[in-house]
């Protein structure tokens, strides 16, 4: 059955994620449509991009011709620096995340489970890649932002009673962003709860489309 | 001249390298990859290699040198999505493969070098990562034992170095360098630019060169992985 596709697309989703941000934030963005985000920080906000490959204070893509081979971000994209900018090593940049130095932590997700368990990182017997810097952000960050489709491409809900991949973190999720709705938790015993729904978007189709057991009113 | 000098990366290995031997190379990527100690110790014939790196290279480049010619016998990593040589050996059950989440891994490294044999860190806690590691509880959270790691052979990327082997990176290249430079039995490194003691500021040394034994100038290609770049505004 065919459905017309309604809902945020991806930087839409990009957008609403930056409304969580804050002046004076250290922020972490992970690869697809987390690294979006930064072209929705609002005007006038000072909000500073930590890049785990060490460097606090992440700068746009180079022009063409300044691109210089030492300078890259995670994803190991030519970038610049800021004035603000800092370098530091491994050991240092994980030890501002794995040590809650870091107020936000944005990335994507497989899965995630209504306790806030994550998995973003292996498909088993599917692909060998890593989990890279995505446990210690996790496990670490204060407070972590899921941005994902609400289903796979089969239909299947990504947001699940308990995770079916490897988990990447435990109870580590405090708001789920997907193309139809945003869904917040108070705190790590808390449920999630529907708080935003996308334009043309109904609870009905919300809850058809969500295996979470997730607060509606 | 100080000891520490060598002409090339080839003289730079000389002695060094054993079969069963692990070896630690720096970078993030292709970024701060000691390029030309990776070439040399692919042309020492050296088998049965257990490297300690983020990553795993590219094919024909960086390690993916390395597995080319099937002298790694296992990978240390936290990430090696961009190698299909790798990927292939890996699922050929040609390759054993140790993932680490980076942070764990670099403080692994740290605390190797440090001389501190092990910590507790909540990454991974509730994961594969977690199975079969010692469990404790601190102010009521749980975290997980780690190990730290040493080498036998530690190679590293710098920018500038002087002959007394003090070292200063260069923006997002640091990475992994310094902390394999402390973990190293032995540590050689690469840098691009050689000058006598005195040419660097003592304030800006990021790794004395206590924790180097072997250094060498050494021109890299610096291969870009992700070109990446903005339209110029009118």
């Amino acid at each position: 059955m065919a459905q017309e596709k309604r809902g945020w697309d991806r930087n839409q989703m990009a957008a609403r994620a930056a409304r969580e941000l804050e002046d004076g934030f250290y922020v972490n963005l992970g690869i697809g449509i987390p690294t979006l985000v930064a072209n929705h920080i609002p005007d006038g906000m000072d909000v500073t991009l930590q890049s785990e490959n060490g460097m606090l204070g992440m700068g746009p893509f180079p022009y063409p011709g300044d691109e210089d081979p030492d300078l890259i971000n995670a994803g190991k994209q030519t970038i610049t620096t800021l004035d603000k900018s800092s370098f530091f090593d491994s050991a240092t940049s994980f030890a501002m995340i794995r040590g809650g130095h870091i107020d936000l932590s944005i990335l994507g997700a497989m899965e995630v489970a209504e306790n806030g368990d994550i998995a973003n990182w292996m498909i088993p017997g599917k692909m060998v890649k890593g989990m890279g810097g995505a446990m210690d952000l996790v496990a670490g960050v204060k407070r972590c932002i899921a941005v994902f489709d609400h289903t796979n491409k089969r239909g299947e809900p990504k947001f699940l009673k308990a995770c079916t991949l490897p988990l990447t973190g435990q109870n580590c999720i405090d708001m789920v962003i997907t193309d139809l709705g945003v869904f917040a938790r108070e705190g790590a015993q808390r449920r999630f709860r529907l708080k935003e729904m996308a334009p043309d978007v109904t609870v009905d189709e919300i809850r058809s489309k969500t295996e979470a057991d997730v607060v509606y009113e | 001249m100080s000891k520490k000098v060598y002409n090339n990366a080839h003289d730079a290995l000389e002695g060094l390298t054993f079969d069963g031997m692990t070896v630690m190379s720096g970078g993030f990527g292709l970024c701060g990859i000691p390029e030309n100690l990776i070439a040399a110790l692919r042309d020492s014939g050296v088998k049965d290699i257990t490297a300690i790196s983020n990553n795993a290279g590219v094919d024909g480049f960086g390690l993916g040198l390395l597995l080319e010619t099937r002298q790694i016998k296992k990978m240390m990593s936290s990430y090696v999505g961009e190698n299909k040589e790798f990927e292939r050996q890996y699922l050929a059950g040609e390759l054993e493969l140790e993932f680490n989440p980076q942070g764990t891994l670099a403080e692994r490294i740290r605390a190797g070098g440090a001389g501190i044999p092990g910590f507790y860190t909540k990454t991974g806690v509730g994961t594969v990562i977690a199975e079969g590691k010692p469990h404790q509880e601190f102010d009521g959270e749980t975290y997980i034992m780690e190990t730290g790691l040493t080498s036998d052979l530690s190679i590293v990327k710098a920018w500038r170095g002087d002959t007394e082997g003090n070292l200063i990176f260069k923006a997002t290249a640091k990475n992994f360098n310094p902390m394999m430079a402390m973990a190293g039995k032995v540590t050689v490194a690469e840098v691009d630019e050689l000058c006598a003691p005195g040419g660097l500021d003592p304030n800006f040394i990021h790794v004395p060169g206590i924790f180097v034994q072997r250094i060498v100038e050494a021109k890299c290609e610096k291969r870009i992985e992700q070109l990446t770049t903005r339209e110029r505004s009118a």
